[in-house]
């Protein structure tokens, strides 16, 4: 019951909080481009979108800067008896990212925001780009956290205990090294088509005299998202090879395979499933797709659940060591499926691009408004599978999680908590969301010459 | 590995010192911010003291945690799982705080403004309460059992010394932040910040002298006040009398230094414990038995000794970026950022008033 509980708080404001961080490292990446351009170029139009973007990038900060903050206590708040096990391990590169990143990226969020009449120019433009590197370098060192989770390396067991003996290897553990590109990449993707959604937005339905930046803008984040998304496949096909060597029984609930197949086809749908029907109808199943998938080889192997639970009891002791299988099969179709969808309105759009007509296809444009929510759902169904997936451990062969929880908590506590986050939570989203389509929907602040002459508040401030 | 686990918690204590000393002023500046600023426009004012420096600040919390939890796995758990229902709202209270800074402005309704001014006042009191009642019961000492695990309810969280700490905290915090206004405000505001000041120091500073004398009792037999608690009495007084002196800078020093004696004065009563178990001294945590291996506590040396003198070099390089004071003027309506002014109106002293101030 307690640890139902905590975990549903853990996957509650860690969901949430995974909603804004991939906008502000892609957006921030983008804005720190655009103002890159007005820099070098002059041009009034590119400062006009460094600040309209940048604006949307702040209100966004702002809420993941403090849904981060729940992030960082959670740890030793529900799960007090993991924070004593692998502390010495696991909070080492958060502790860094809070030194090495977090202080940079906040700082220099400050300078920007603040420092557009007192900084030079060169300098207020090496500010965004610290901030863009900030935003980097946290990923990585709470990757590195994760990867760890998922496949411990660089530690050995002193009295019951993993204990750090190779910080090196938290970076170059193969997980943390392609999941790692692989947030970036899909944080570039999210930043892109929201950039890509608001310019549509703008473009069909803003003020006539914007019309020409946007189209700046709309070209600027198809011209990124389209090989953004297909490197995040061609990454995550790697991630997925090197998870089914580490976490098997993560990719063969993926598939919903509970036998061992050689060659493997891969199912478009099933109707069925899940962890007590283990003979779903699959419909539409594509031979070798699962072998290519999971081995990278055309007649891989892939051990089913049955042998690999038989194996985990044998090795671990008794105990159920499958995942969900609904939300596996489930998660890695929904992910899959959307990406291509993206593709196909990245390359829609670059083919309007090229006729010229992008600014007039108002099919397209509402298409690429709505299309906002699929990086969402990518993101969330992609956190899912592997977050889920590597259930019932909290520590892959390390740690369960239903071990991980701090023995001094009561139910009552945890229920307590959960409900005060889900209202908390459930009040800022609805303002986060507000201002955010409030400001998507402004027109373009006023070139420099007109406003800054008079007025010393720049309009991105308190 | 004796010298590591000192040095740790050395720098734990100087994480916390240099959050407070930050983020109390940001704090002091979130309780006062409506009592300074009679209208919007100065209430704007009164908020951009602190604008591009208070995110940078709470990082100092944010690290102080998770060097809590990479060198003392063992504190961060047993802590932070006991004070589980405190952390929420002290959260709650740091998400409301976060949020009233973004979002204040972003909208012209004097409703959506006022909601947010009740609601960054409040939590700015409730954050440094909380905490403060967190640091205090370390050394009050909580029910914790031999396997450093909490054992008491929400209400054991309620130790006299921990209150007395966290309202002390919540009035020096006052203190600190009527000072800083002090320091960065013009005209009437600045005026009105030098009588807040006034009004609080005396409550800040009998709570200061009651704290070290409490702080003392608490942790030691001696008779004597050891130098940090005596050195926390005596700029406290120094502040109280400097709030009457026209030295706005000798005043915010004074309290920079009342917060930061404060907070070490804890740690120093703490050594060797981190917390004190109320169920048996057998229990207490210590910085010994909570610390991580000698390994990792030497990889976080390194990254520490790095990262941490450049982090101050370009937070201490924000601060003189922004070091000149804000005039409530510049955030006053008649200067409107959407349609450039005709010559001759009367937004041209603004634009004066912002020139001479660059």
């Amino acid at each position: 019951m307690n640890v139902d509980l905590a975990r549903w708080q853990f996957a509650f404001v860690t969901i949430n909080h995974f909603f804004f961080v991939p906008v502000t490292i892609g957006l921030a990446f983008l804005t720190a481009l655009l103002q890159t351009a007005w820099y070098r170029t002059n041009r009034d139009e590119y400062l006009r979108l460094t600040r309209f973007f940048g604006t949307l990038l702040v209100i966004n900060v702002a809420i993941g800067v403090v849904t981060g903050l729940v992030q960082e206590f959670q740890f030793g708040m529900d799960w007090g008896a993991y924070s004593r096990l692998v502390g010495n391990v696991f909070g080492a590169p958060l502790a860094m990212e809070g030194l090495a990143a977090f202080f940079l990226e906040s700082t220099f969020l400050g300078l920007w925001l603040f420092g557009w009449d007192r900084l030079p120019r060169r300098v207020h433009l090496a500010t965004i780009w610290a901030v863009s590197l900030g935003t980097v370098l946290s990923a990585a060192f709470i990757m590195a956290a994760n990867s760890w989770m998922q496949h411990p390396v660089g530690y050995q067991m002193a009295g019951g205990k993993p204990v750090l003996n190779d910080v090196w290897a938290l970076f170059t553990n193969p997980v943390f090294v392609w999941g790692y590109a692989k947030v970036l990449l899909a944080s570039l993707v999210t930043g892109a088509m929201v950039m890509l959604a608001v310019s549509a937005w703008q473009l069909r339905r803003g003020q006539d005299k914007d019309k020409d930046v946007f189209l700046r803008s709309a070209r600027l984040s198809l011209v990124a998202l389209v090989p953004a998304i297909l490197f995040t496949m061609l990454v995550g096909d790697e991630l997925g090879v090197i998870e089914a060597r580490y976490q098997p029984m993560k990719i063969a609930a993926a598939e919903a395979q509970w036998t061992t197949c050689q060659p493997c086809s891969f199912s478009l749908f099933q109707i069925g499933g899940g962890n007590n029907d283990q003979t779903p109808t699959q419909i539409i199943e594509i031979p070798h797709l699962l072998s290519l998938l999971a081995t990278n080889t055309w007649n891989g192997k892939v051990v089913g659940m049955t042998p690999l639970q038989n194996q985990y009891s044998k090795q671990y002791g008794p105990g159920y060591y499958v995942p969900d299988v609904f939300i596996q099969y489930w998660g890695m179709r929904v992910m899959a499926y959307l990406a291509v969808v993206v593709v196909l309105i990245g390359l829609w759009g670059l083919w309007l691009i090229r006729r010229k007509t992008l600014a007039t296809s108002r099919v397209f444009l509402l298409v690429a408004t709505w299309a906002v929510v699929l990086p969402f759902l990518m993101n969330t169904a992609g956190w899912l599978l592997t977050e889920s997936g590597r259930q019932p451990w909290i520590v892959q062969g390390l740690m369960l999680t239903k071990n991980g929880i701090s023995p001094s908590l009561s139910t009552t506590w945890i229920a307590i908590s959960l409900a005060a986050f889900v209202l908390v939570y459930a009040v800022i989203a609805t303002i986060e969301l507000l201002l955010m389509l409030k400001y998507s929907k402004k027109p373009l602040p006023p070139p420099r010459a007109d406003a800054e002459a008079d007025t010393p508040v720049p309009a991105v401030q308190y | 590995m004796n010298n590591l686990v000192t040095f740790w918690f050395i720098l734990i204590a100087v994480l916390w010192t240099g959050f407070f000393i930050l983020e109390g002023f940001d704090f002091g500046v979130g309780m006062l911010h409506s009592a300074v600023g009679r209208n919007d426009a100065e209430r704007r004012a009164a908020i951009n003291t602190i604008g591009p420096l208070w995110d940078g600040n709470e990082v100092w919390l944010i690290v102080a945690g998770a060097a809590m939890f990479a060198a003392f796995p063992g504190w961060y758990a047993t802590m932070f799982s006991a004070f589980n229902l405190a952390l929420v709202l002290l959260l709650a209270a740091l998400i409301a705080r976060g949020l009233s800074f973004e979002y204040r402005g972003k909208r012209d309704s004097p409703n959506w403004r006022r909601t947010w001014d009740v609601l960054l006042t409040a939590s700015s009191v409730l954050a440094p309460l909380i905490i403060g009642v967190a640091l205090g019961d370390l050394l009050a000492g909580l029910p914790i059992n031999s396997a450093q695990n909490y054992t008491g309810s929400f209400w054991d969280l309620f130790q006299p010394y921990g209150v007395f700490t966290g309202v002390t905290l919540v009035l020096v915090c006052a203190l600190h932040g009527a000072t800083f206004l002090s320091l960065k405000t013009t005209g009437e505001m600045h005026q009105r910040s030098r009588h807040l000041a006034r009004r609080i120091a005396p409550a800040a500073t009998a709570a200061v002298i009651g704290f070290a004398i409490w702080t003392h009792v608490a942790h030691s037999d001696t008779f004597f006040l050891n130098p940090i608690e005596l050195l926390a009495i005596l700029a406290v007084l120094a502040a109280y009398w400097l709030v009457y002196e026209p030295r706005d800078g000798s005043a915010f020093a004074a309290t920079t230094v009342t917060i930061a004696s404060a907070i070490v004065a804890i740690f120093v009563g703490l050594y060797p414990n981190v917390m004190v178990s109320s169920t048996s001294a057998a229990n207490n945590l210590t910085a010994y038995n909570t610390a991580s291996p000698a390994y990792p506590l030497k990889i976080m040396s390194v990254v520490a000794i790095i990262f941490l003198p450049l982090v101050l070099l370009y937070q201490a390089w924000t601060y003189y970026v922004f070091r000149r004071r804000v005039s409530a003027r510049e955030f006053e309506p008649q200067a409107p950022a959407a349609e450039p002014a005709p010559p001759g109106t009367p937004s041209a002293p603004v634009g004066e008033t912002a020139g001479q101030e660059r």
